[in-house]
């Protein structure tokens, strides 16, 4: 096994990838759907076109599957974002340093008043959000968040800039336990013109995130692409491999993956491939199709309907009642955000919609006497 | 009836909390199962608070609550996981879970050996989720566990008694109680369990994930006791040939 992902990323190519997944016939999928256990082969075939006819079997493989290993349960969880300020330039992203808006970073104060409005929602698993502005929000930063969140938090999860392996050593002990890195997308030209400025655009060093928290011995990472960027059948392949990379050599730490497609934002760019919702649903039963255990999560980028209905397919996380700008719960709810959310029900609604579904809704699956 | 350190349980079938739809029908199955051992993870309940959703479900006599250390990797974690329970749940039982493979929830039986002699030492009364692994169970009962809980197939799989053969020598040589854990998908896995001489079973996804929790709770439960009086009556051996009810000698009796 190669040291880091992106040995083994540099023996495939993008085009090939691409072409064997378009070229799989109704044959592949037939096969793929018989099969018990899938590989990444079937898991191409999955994802193609020509399994579009198939979703409603998929589907229902999909959701007896997750069933019998997560059962009636929803995970929910909460954005918290923390600072706005950020150094890279990202095309499709509201907090894009070329965007001129006010920028602004949670004081101590300003974080535990968010924080009251979250535990009244009920919430004991947060996500803290900030973009990548490493002269403020750095280490030192995120260890004063954490010794402030930790007494009030079952779980702490993160998607904020790479780091490296020892900062990650310094924040998993003080209550880090979930790390979400989306690559954005593994094309490597594309990402690059997506990302032409900041410490971003190193694709390199993006893409062995996931081995420095492997390294670090991190509870759980997240893992995805941005859909829109680029063609999603072709990212999604990476993805699993990546995955499939991952899960072999730090046999230790839990996954999930998470779908977030390109969602409006102020100045922002529109996506150069659409998915549809069908595809989203092909894409997710298929991720369960290859892997009964990776826990699947959904954001209130999504629509009511399809957050409705997608429950029992495959998913297994979702966040409710979000905001996407720093101190949107309590502090100033006005200011701007990473991106407009589509489901603004609240945790209440959520849990009610849940119970409606024969679904109890989760809050606490974690402890922090256990880390 | 079974006897566990010092409690004495009628029902052999142990139950999980996991994966129902809601604690009400957790509640509504646990209770038609007559089961009197339920286990609760640790990472799901507030142990801070008395009014927890799960915990104040399971708030009847004759439930005695086996907290378990899931989600731990190594045998310090586990420890520390216990004292936590037992001073927030004032039970000394722990069922002791380290996995740490989250995939396929594999115990690890190193980690696992360490934390039972060290919380044995402290008056638990340990329960380890283990491998099949007969070896490994002769090694527990000199480090002072209670019982044995070996599983039958991976967790959550419902995939029934893969492990049987060794199930078999575990029983055979125990000289503490053997709970099969893990895998039983259906009441006919949990009766067979019982028909090889286990002691309990332990059932959760099973039930908690069929269409309708209470009355596979109670399929579950009259399949545990049919097991059990099957193993107590002697089950017939079984043969490669046919052996005829009026044998090829009998003339020799007349």
């Amino acid at each position: 096994m190669t040291d880091n992902f992106t040995a083994l990323f540099n023996t495939y190519s993008w085009e090939q990838i691409k072409q064997s997944i378009y070229e799989k016939t109704s044959y592949d999928v037939e096969r793929a759907l018989g099969n018990s256990n899938r590989t990444l082969e079937d898991f191409k075939a999955l994802i193609s076109p020509a399994a579009a006819p198939y979703l409603e079997q998929m589907a229902q493989l999909s959701r007896l599957a997750t069933l019998k290993r997560f059962g009636k349960v929803m995970q929910l969880y909460v954005p918290l974002y923390l600072s706005n300020e950020c150094n890279n330039i990202c095309t499709y992203c509201g907090f894009s340093l070329d965007n001129k808006v006010r920028r602004k970073t949670l004081s101590p104060m300003e974080i535990m008043q968010e924080v009251a409005v979250l535990k009244e929602m009920g919430y004991e698993h947060v996500l803290l959000v900030t973009g990548e502005a490493n002269q403020t929000v750095h280490t030192e930063y995120f260890k004063r968040v954490l010794e402030l969140l930790r007494p009030h938090f079952a779980l702490i999860s993160m998607e904020v800039q790479p780091l490296d392996t020892e900062d990650y050593e310094v924040l998993i002990p003080l209550g880090l336990n979930t790390v979400l890195v989306y690559q954005e997308t593994y094309h490597r030209e594309d990402y690059k013109k997506h990302h032409p400025k900041g410490k971003k655009s190193n694709f390199e060093y993006r893409l062995e995130t996931p081995d420095r928290l492997g390294k670090a011995g991190v509870h759980k990472m997240g893992l995805g692409v941005l859909i829109g960027l680029e063609d999603w059948r072709t990212d999604s392949f990476f993805t699993a491999l990546h995955l499939e990379y991952l899960e072999k050599k730090y046999w230790k730490t839990k996954y999930s993956l998470s779908f977030p497609r390109l969602r409006p934002f102020s100045g922002g760019l529109a996506p150069k491939v659409e998915m549809s919702d069908r595809e989203l649903v092909q894409l997710i039963c298929a991720y369960r199709l290859l892997n009964e255990e990776v826990e699947l999560s959904i954001s209130t980028r999504e629509s009511v309907v399809f957050r409705d209905h997608v429950i029992g397919l495959g998913i297994t996380s979702m966040s409710a009642g979000s905001k996407t700008n720093p101190g949107g719960y309590a502090v100033e709810p006005e200011s701007l955000e990473q991106f407009e959310i589509c489901d603004e029900r609240t945790p209440e609604e959520i849990k009610e919609m849940l119970k409606e579904k024969g679904y109890e809704a989760v809050w606490k699956d974690w402890d922090r006497l256990l880390q | 009836m079974l006897t566990i350190a010092d409690k004495v349980f009628n029902s052999r079938l142990f139950t999980g909390t996991g994966k129902f739809s809601s604690a009400e029908i957790m509640e509504q199955a646990l209770l038609v199962s007559g089961s009197e051992l339920v286990t609760v993870a640790l990472k799901r309940v507030d142990l801070k608070d008395q009014e927890d959703d799960i915990l104040s479900h399971l708030n009847y006599p004759q439930f005695n609550l086996l907290p378990n250390t899931s989600g731990v990797r190594n045998a310090k974690e586990a420890v520390f996981a216990a004292q936590m329970a037992r001073e927030a749940l004032e039970t000394n039982w722990i069922k002791l879970e380290i996995h740490p493979d989250p995939k396929y929830l594999m115990p690890d039986p190193i980690e696992t050996l360490k934390a039972t002699e060290e919380l044995a030492k402290l008056g638990f009364i340990v329960l380890p989720y283990i491998h099949a692994d007969p070896v490994l169970c002769k090694h527990l009962e000199d480090a002072g566990t209670a019982a044995v809980m070996p599983l039958g197939s991976p967790i959550g799989s419902n995939k029934g008694l893969k492990t049987i053969d060794f199930l078999e020598i575990i029983i055979s040589q125990s000289n503490v109680p053997v709970i099969v854990d893990a895998g039983i998908g259906a009441p006919s896995d949990a009766a067979k369990a019982m028909e090889i001489g286990a002691d309990a079973v332990l059932v959760n996804t099973a039930i908690a994930v069929s269409r309708d929790p209470v009355k596979m709770a109670e399929a579950f439960k009259i399949a545990v006791i049919a097991g059990r009086m099957a193993f107590e009556a002697k089950l017939g051996s079984i043969n490669s040939s046919a052996v005829s009810s009026s044998p090829l000698t009998s003339f020799l009796d007349d």
